[in-house]
């Protein structure tokens, strides 16, 4: 990691000053924020299965929900690939393959721009359902809000990174110099602060919106996310479980359950 | 062969009376919560009639169950795993609240509040899902005694299938009419297709009961297992987000206690008891070309406990010898397979339902008895069977996938017994001929009236306990000196008291008695370290030694809480 305040050059030629917020925010917190994304969802799993839930309100509502929840859902799978091939690909490989700058960024904008747009379509459709279907307005929990505020905020600046590079064509920064070096010094804990605090405001903004709703996340009804139900297509269709054992694997005894362990003698 | 044994439960319809009892009771004992305000685990229909959720039996809409792929192998109708989890994220086919009900409650408080006026005060029904002002126009069971029959009774998928097969009309006239009543719970199927729908596995079949059970932990909320149950039991709780269904009342049964339902019946209609069956052969049963062959592949699944082999099998999977017992005096048993009376309720959804139906008799009587016929003469009441067409073709659609001789025989049946014990009852010999011609003897026909008319508690409900000592391993009857620290050692463990594995009971009395007896003060200073008995303790505040110390060592320090003596004193005061 270099010294916070040193001078550092970044092409082309501009000249950073990182001073002690940059560490912070991208030296720091990314960890803080894993911490808390892996403590929290451990905690959670342990002490709060059974509010892990996806809290469906299909019961109340489906002709908007048919619609917007696979939009929102199928586009947000979009966007995670697309999140993949971005920070987890380094340029020289897509050069090395024959792929141009220019090709790649074309790819990226036109495939991200509409998977982006739809996921918006989709959590705004979503949110107006939420709000004017009595019902489902009435389900929804004060942590509902605060989540949704962050999940829309994080697509919504997420987007806007995108359109400013449609927009700016040529100019437009190339985040696979600053963002990406970044987030893949985080994995090797020595983090690019530098290329990161290089990059423009509104991918700061995106990052840290970003990094908050992984903080929020374990704490919220987007837990479900983390157990999406791929062992589905491997597991025999009945399910046989013997009482006796159904508190295998769990972190309490079951209510009823005899006050002394001897099963494993 | 793999035997298991599976709970079942057998219903008489010719008792149901349609009180809601069982609905009540049910309700009142499993689903009087938030969220559970529209679920009847239990639930009476009245029939002709849409049943609850409505028309649920119409799968070409709900797609509910199972069905044979071109290969004809057994595939969910919903379709495979793949397209479900494509589908996770709306459920395509889901029924929703209007299709059940809204549900509501009353303004009650208007009533006593109300200012003082020219006007009597109204409770105004309001909804229990938005809680505004609502208007009632449906609920679990709004067509009960063919209620709107005429507006609506042509809207039962039954009826909708019957008339398109005979061209014929189920006239809804009073003089036509026919009507039974059809209790329903889930069916602890030996295939269930909820189970196959499930993403997360939650849902599971008990192997030593065969109660089909929610994990509450593990539902994720995927809600496939709705549209996979083709009888609509599985219900999604709104408020915590997971799928709920009837337990069996499980605690009750593992104790040999019968179901809520079943206990609460007045009609006492309901049979508890075992069954047998081959777990290794539901697949291939269930797999059968045509669904007139199901029943019949059911059966063949089911097994004889009186056949030693079967004894042996079922031994050797663990099956306990009183269980044993009670599969060998199994009302269910005898019902469904020893008189053949008992059918499983659409068995063409090749869920393997376990729970059953004597189809009722009395629409047919009570026709005859309108009509100015002798109602319980063997000869009447066969030929009224045979000509009463349409309520047979409408059990038939029920119980037997369509095949309305298999129905026509268990009627039979039921009419041979009214006739053969009115014969009896009125002085007059046995009339051995009667069993015959529905190929019974009269002994075995007694003893069928036995069961299904006088029907003593201890003969409806034979329910064996749950053996809970197995699985524990007959517990602390091993070496209870065998566990981490072994004895004396018991606050070593590595992270403070009551970390790591428990002490056994054994041992930790062996200690506080060895203190007790050897120690020159009291007991509860030291060795207890000042805990205080709960039984003691009046629920205010907390007293010194609620929470125990942390153990320090050898120092005995002076605020480990007062000597019970003084405890008892503060107490007084408070």
């Amino acid at each position: 990691m270099r010294a916070p305040g040193a001078m550092l050059e970044t092409e082309p030629g501009g000249v950073v000053v990182l001073n002690t917020w940059d560490t912070v925010l991208w030296g720091v917190l990314p960890y803080v924020m894993v911490v808390v994304l892996v403590g929290g969802l451990v905690w959670r799993y342990r002490y709060d299965q059974f509010g892990w839930t996806t809290r469906s309100s299909q019961l109340y509502e489906s002709r908007l929900l048919r619609i917007a929840s696979p939009l929102f859902h199928f586009g947000l799978l979009a966007v995670i690939a697309g999140h993949f091939f971005g920070l987890v690909i380094p340029m020289a490989w897509t050069a090395a393959v024959g792929m141009s700058q220019e090709f790649y960024h074309f790819n990226a904008l036109l495939v991200g721009g509409i998977a982006g747009v739809g996921t918006l379509g989709g959590i705004a459709l979503l949110i107006y359902r939420r709000r004017t279907t009595g019902p489902v307005f009435m389900a929804t929990t004060r942590n509902d809000k605060t989540m949704y505020v962050v999940l829309t905020a994080a697509i919504v600046f997420g987007l806007w990174t995108t359109l400013a590079s449609v927009f700016e064509g040529e100019h437009g920064h190339n985040y696979r110099e600053t963002v990406a070096p970044w987030f893949r010094s985080l994995f090797i804990f020595q983090p690019d602060i530098a290329a990161m605090a290089a990059a423009p405001f509104s991918f700061h903004l995106h990052t840290l919106v970003g990094m908050a709703l992984f903080v929020i996340w374990p704490f919220t009804r987007l837990v479900h996310a983390f157990t999406a139900p791929l062992h589905y297509l491997f597991r025999p269709y009945i399910v046989y479980r013997s009482r006796d054992r159904e508190t295998k694997g769990r972190g309490w005894s079951a209510v009823g359950t005899p006050d002394r362990d001897t099963r494993n003698r | 062969m793999r035997v298991m044994a599976q709970m079942g439960m057998v219903m008489n319809l010719d008792k149901c009376i349609g009180c809601h009892t069982c609905s009540v009771t049910c309700k009142q004992a499993w689903t009087n919560r938030a969220g559970t305000e529209y679920v009847w685990f239990n639930n009476v229909e009245t029939r002709p009639g849409q049943g609850y959720p409505r028309r649920y039996e119409d799968q070409d809409r709900w797609y509910g169950g199972w069905t044979l792929n071109r290969r004809g192998k057994l595939a969910l109708k919903a379709g495979g795993r793949v397209k479900k989890l494509f589908g996770i994220f709306a459920s395509p086919v889901q029924p929703e609240l209007k299709d059940y009900y809204e549900p509501w409650t009353y303004d009650y408080k208007t009533l006593v509040d109300a200012p003082l006026g020219d006007d009597f005060p109204v409770a105004r029904p309001k909804s229990l899902i938005t809680g505004e002002d609502t208007k009632i126009t449906w609920s679990a069971n709004w067509d009960d005694n063919l209620g709107g029959a005429q507006d609506h009774g042509h809207l039962d998928p039954i009826v909708e299938k019957v008339r398109r097969e005979s061209e014929d009309k189920i006239k809804f006239a009073y003089e036509q009419t026919f009507m039974f009543y059809l209790p329903r719970i889930c069916e602890h199927c030996l295939n269930p297709s909820c189970m196959a729908s499930c993403p997360s596995g939650a849902i599971y079949k008990r192997v030593e009961d065969g109660i089909v059970l929610v994990d509450q932990d593990r539902c994720r909320g995927w809600r496939q297992c709705v549209t996979g149950c083709p009888y609509k039991k599985i219900y999604f709780n709104h408020k915590t987000g997971k799928a709920e269904k009837c337990t069996f009342c499980y605690p009750r049964v593992e104790v040999g206690l019968p179901t809520v339902c079943s206990e609460t019946c007045v009609g006492r209609l309901r049979y508890l008891g075992l069954f047998l069956y081959d777990a290794d052969a539901v697949t291939a049963a269930a797999s059968v070309t045509d669904p007139q062959d199901l029943y019949d592949a059911q059966m063949d699944v089911l097994l004889d406990p009186h056949d030693p082999r079967v004894q042996a099998d079922a031994r050797a999977q663990g099956i306990p010898e009183d269980w044993l017992d009670a599969a060998r005096r199994s009302p269910v048993y005898a019902l469904a397979k020893v008189y053949k009376v008992a059918l499983p309720l659409h068995p063409e959804y090749r869920t393997m339902p376990m729970v059953w139906y004597v189809p009722p008799l009395s629409p047919v009587v009570d026709l005859l008895r309108d009509q100015g016929h002798d109602g319980e003469d063997a000869g009447t009441l066969f030929g009224a069977i045979d000509a009463l067409r349409i309520p047979v073709e409408y059990l038939a659609e029920l119980f037997t996938a369509g095949d309305t001789e298999r129905v026509t025989a268990v009627l039979r049946k039921l009419a041979a017994m009214r006739s053969f014990m009115r014969g009896i009852s009125m002085g007059g010999a046995p009339d051995e001929a009667i069993p015959e011609s529905v190929g019974m003897d009269g002994q075995s026909m007694y003893d069928m009236y036995r069961l299904m008319a006088i029907a003593k508690y201890s003969e409806r409900y034979v329910i064996p306990t749950a053996h809970l000592e197995q699985a524990h391993d007959l517990e602390e009857l091993g070496c209870s000196l065998d566990f981490d620290g072994g004895p004396g050692m018991q606050d070593s463990a590595p992270f403070g008291e009551a970390s790591g594995r428990p002490v056994p009971v054994a041992v930790d009395t062996f200690n506080a008695l060895r203190d007790r007896q050897s120690s020159d003060t009291l007991a509860e200073g030291t060795s207890l370290r000042g805990r205080v008995n709960l039984l003691n303790w009046d629920g205010r505040g907390a007293p010194p030694g609620l929470f125990p110390d942390r153990h320090t060592g050898e120092t005995d320090s002076p605020d480990r809480g007062p000597a019970p003596d003084t405890l008892a004193g503060a107490e007084d005061k408070s």
